[in-house]
């Protein structure tokens, strides 16, 4: 069972949003998209600085086999990257929720992530997945 | 209702993440594909393999029907046991399949062909040999594992213990030997030594147990595709197909031009390629910046023109990206590739990638 902590913001895309205060959110997979992907190899990052669009591509993540796209729920402005994901791409394997983060952004306006799913909506959305 | 081989419980057990493979609910990996891609290379591996499709032709006319229906020779099979690896044509020299065949006597010949192009072969196969006095049978009660990695040899002979354990000892490699009902081959598709072993089911499942409580660790078909990659071994489907003839795919030493006598499906077309120059050769390529080569990316070779990546993947032996591409003929060494849009470099450098655990470029 994927772990899907309590406290996090999480959308239909399989990627978790963590407010760090009023205006800071950071940005990674969730635990369920990792174990689905496999082994991480390679990871690709936004440049910081540049706005995107709610629902704009935010970055790849490639696993041995298949890459996949991530995308940003809300639009905002990328503001940090992990760089070490750039030599150790398996932290998002090994730690999605914490050393695992991707990207911090500064979203447009805050109070969208209110409409993202919480802890239980996305649960509920992986058990109907799982059907 | 997805085929399982006789191995799917232990698979379960073991922690296989099951997907479906051609109809065939097969672990990819049982946690890490790249960590038990280093086990193989680094010491030992074992996967099963009772997907693919044993085949069995036997009869007085057995070799002449072989001679017939591959593009190599079964003449050059000498020794009982010897292994050769083919492909299997049609008439315009397109690959129905890549198979190897074993020569057990001159009565019995045994074919070992893919799982996912199973339904095409046997009809081609029964089809070709109409006109032949030999039979033809398909052995799906066989299960079919593979033991791969410098230990290898190691293991299995301790698990066998007695006179197969000399057998395998005493086998050379691309040779195979039946001891005590076990057919067990020095063959396999990882670029590292190993075997290949088909037995009955019950028999399967003691073996797999046994190496199991010896600490060998099971490999998913997630790594057998990485180890096969970097060993510059060709995928049926991915690599070639029947739109593409050897001499486009790599596979040109496999075609046995001599002798001129023997007429083999295929050989016709093949040759008017040959005479012509084939338009089309399939290459390794490395990529030495960052980004993963995928199937489909196009290739570029300025001034010469374009072709796509038939397999690409990341290497964990290289820590980098490899791929097989079809391109052009003319096409020397450096090329671009398009990944999402971005222009890089790649260069063509020459299969295999990595063998025996070391890397060749």
């Amino acid at each position: 069972m994927s772990e899907v902590p309590s406290d996090l913001k999480y959308t239909k895309t399989d990627e978790w949003i963590r407010l760090e205060n009023n205006e800071l959110a950071v940005l990674g997979i969730t635990d369920f998209a990792q174990e689905q992907l496999g082994d991480m190899v390679y990871v690709e990052m936004p440049d910081t600085g540049i706005s995107i669009d709610a629902a704009g591509e935010c970055g790849v993540v490639e696993s041995v086999k298949t890459a996949n796209d991530i995308y940003l729920p809300v639009a905002g402005e990328i503001v940090a990257i992990n760089t070490a994901l750039s030599d150790s791409p398996e932290a998002i394997n090994l730690d999605p929720y914490g050393d695992g983060w991707i990207i911090k952004f500064k979203p447009a306006n805050v109070d969208e992530l209110n409409a993202l799913l919480d802890a239980e909506a996305y649960q509920s959305k992986l058990q109907a997945e799982d059907h | 209702m997805l085929k399982q081989t006789p191995l799917y419980e232990l698979h379960v057990e073991s922690g296989g993440k099951m997907v479906d493979f051609s109809g065939w609910s097969m672990p990819i990996h049982y946690g890490s594909q790249v960590q038990e891609h280093h086990k193989v290379r680094q010491a030992i591996g074992m996967f099963d393999v009772s997907h693919m499709t044993v085949v069995d032709v036997e009869g007085e006319d057995a070799q002449r029907f072989l001679q017939t229906l591959l593009a190599n020779d079964v003449g050059r099979l000498k020794s009982e046991g010897k292994a050769l690896y083919s492909c299997m044509l049609t008439e315009k020299g397109g690959v129905i399949d890549d198979l190897i065949v074993y020569f057990m006597n001159k009565d019995w010949y045994r074919m070992v062909v893919n799982a996912a192009t199973r339904d095409r072969d046997i009809e081609w196969i029964n089809q070709q040999a109409q006109s032949y006095s030999v039979t033809i049978t398909e052995r799906p009660e066989l299960a079919m594992i593979a033991v791969q990695g410098p230990k290898a040899e190691d293991y299995l002979a301790k698990i066998f213990a007695g006179e197969t354990a000399k057998a395998i000892r005493d086998l050379k490699p691309f040779n195979a030997v039946i001891c005590k009902d076990i057919f067990i081959a020095r063959t396999g598709y990882t670029g590292e030594d190993g075997f290949e072993i088909i037995l009955q089911a019950n028999a399967v499942v003691q073996i797999w147990k046994k190496l199991l409580a010896s600490d060998v660790p099971s490999i998913g078909l997630g790594a057998r595709d990485t180890l096969r990659l970097e060993a510059g071994m060709n995928l049926y489907g991915a690599d070639m197909d029947d739109s593409v003839t050897p001499l486009e795919s790599g596979l040109g030493w496999t075609v046995a031009w001599e002798p001129e006598t023997r007429d083999f499906i295929g050989r016709q077309a093949l040759e008017r390629q040959r005479a012509n120059k084939p338009k089309a050769k399939l290459v390794g390529l490395l990529l030495e910046d960052k980004g993963i080569l995928r199937d489909h990316q196009k290739v570029t070779i300025a001034g010469v023109g374009s072709g796509e990546i038939t397999s690409g993947s990341y290497s964990p032996t290289l820590g980098k990206s490899i791929a097989f591409a079809r391109i052009p003929s003319e096409a020397k060494i450096d090329c671009t590739v398009e990944i999402r849009g971005k222009i890089l470099p790649v260069k063509i450098v020459k299969a295999p990638f990595v063998r025996n655990g070391k890397s060749c470029i």
